[in-house]
């Protein structure tokens, strides 16, 4: 027994900083640890993540009406088909637009979606030339400027005349108030 | 026939301390109903955990029919509410016990504040107790999608708008929770895990917290 102290002593001088017994262990199983971790938990990660990390395609144009149905200064409701990719169900349901031609003879679509709740507005329904959503009482302007409730003023289709029909895209904030 | 049969298994596996251990403990004078009345008030915490098993039991045999797919859910639903005998006992069970739920866990939680029981050491508790409060939040926001009906449509959008008011990181939670661009298939499928597995999975675990603390460090004292 004592010799071989004496031995331990004799090779003793050389000193370098090393990790004990205990830490590597710790280190090692913690490392393997947290990669198989790692490797149960990422995939279920990336996952629940996808709609987060999917490319939002940019909407295509939709053909709507002729052009030369649109009125000057009072807008009319089109409804149109959009196609729609929900998950495994694709699907093409109908839209509206209120559509008009304003003075400078700029066609313009204003989506019917209330800014307030997301009710659905209706164009002059009290007879004073404004939009009014029936649920909470927003009313806004011809160019869907809010005047009351509604806390934005209604969105816009973008648009897109070709060949004498317009064609409807996104729906984009308002550019005209 | 009972006795013995717990015997035969007491031999065996010595569990007489294990449930001694859970059920025997000190119920202080000031929190027993039976030597004063007023002292119902300390029943809120039992009455909440009693509903939340209601919940859980009526939750698991209400998915014997359910389907979470927008052409099926609405018309599962209406099967196991009109077709199903006691259908409408045991989603009605369900339907009223989320808003019991909320309104017990309301009266412990104004009994606790009002006792200042949330005063050390029982801060964490307090603590664990307010995340028990927004996962049942979020348990009743996600069971109301379910049914796929109108109302459950539109509080979702406009819950999921919310969402989306957040400062800089609101369009990812609505993404998030939409599971795509517009509430639809993958958002019912989404809300469905949620409210079934991941809401659950984490009340119990808070439960548990919330238990094991109150025993350890017993009900506070008389006021």
């Amino acid at each position: 027994m004592s010799t071989h102290e004496n031995q331990e002593s004799a090779h003793a001088p050389v000193k370098r900083k090393e990790m004990s017994r205990r830490q590597f262990l710790a280190y090692t199983l913690g490392g393997a640890s947290a990669f198989m971790a790692g490797g149960a938990v990422l995939p279920m990660i990336r996952f629940a993540v996808d709609p987060l990390l999917e490319k939002r395609s940019a909407g295509s144009f939709v053909k709507v009406v002729e052009e030369s149905k649109v009125k000057v200064g009072e807008p009319t409701e089109f409804k149109f088909k959009i196609h729609q990719v929900d998950g495994w169900y694709v699907s093409d349901p109908e839209q509206a637009a209120w559509i008009m031609k304003d003075d400078n003879g700029k066609i313009f679509a204003l989506s019917p979606i209330c800014k307030h709740l997301g009710c659905t507005i209706g164009w002059n329904t009290e007879k004073n030339n404004e939009y009014v959503c029936p649920c909470h009482g927003a009313h806004y302007t011809v160019d869907g400027k809010n005047l009351s409730v509604a806390p934005a003023p209604l969105d816009e289709y973008q648009i897109k005349i070709e060949n004498g029909f317009v064609y409807l895209g996104d729906i984009v904030p308002n550019t005209r108030v | 026939m009972f006795k013995s049969v717990y015997n035969w298994i007491d031999e065996r596996l010595d569990v007489t301390p294990l449930w001694r251990d859970v059920a025997d403990h000190e119920v202080p004078e000031h929190v027993n109903p039976a030597h004063h009345f007023s002292a119902f008030v300390y029943c809120f915490g039992g009455l909440t955990f009693f509903i939340t098993v209601i919940q859980i039991l009526s939750g698991m045999f209400l998915t014997m029919y359910y389907v979470p797919d927008i052409i099926n859910a609405y018309a599962s639903v209406d099967y196991l509410q009109h077709k199903v005998p006691f259908g409408s006992i045991v989603r009605g069970m369900h339907h009223w016990g989320a808003s019991l739920v909320i309104v017990m866990m309301f009266l412990h939680t104004l009994r606790v504040f009002f006792t200042g029981s949330y005063k050390a050491p029982r801060e964490m508790n307090w603590v664990v107790g307010m995340l028990i409060f927004f996962i049942m939040l979020g348990l009743g926001f996600t069971g109301y999608l379910l049914p796929w009906d109108n109302k459950a449509y539109f509080a979702t959008k406009v819950g999921i708008q919310i969402a989306d008011s957040v400062p800089y990181i609101g369009e990812y939670i609505k993404v998030f929770l939409q599971g795509g661009d517009i509430v639809g298939a993958t958002t019912l499928t989404r809300f469905f895990a949620i409210h079934v597995f991941f809401l659950p999975g984490a009340l119990l675990a808070l439960l548990a917290a919330h238990f094991l603390m109150i025993r350890k460090q017993g009900i506070a004292g008389p006021l």
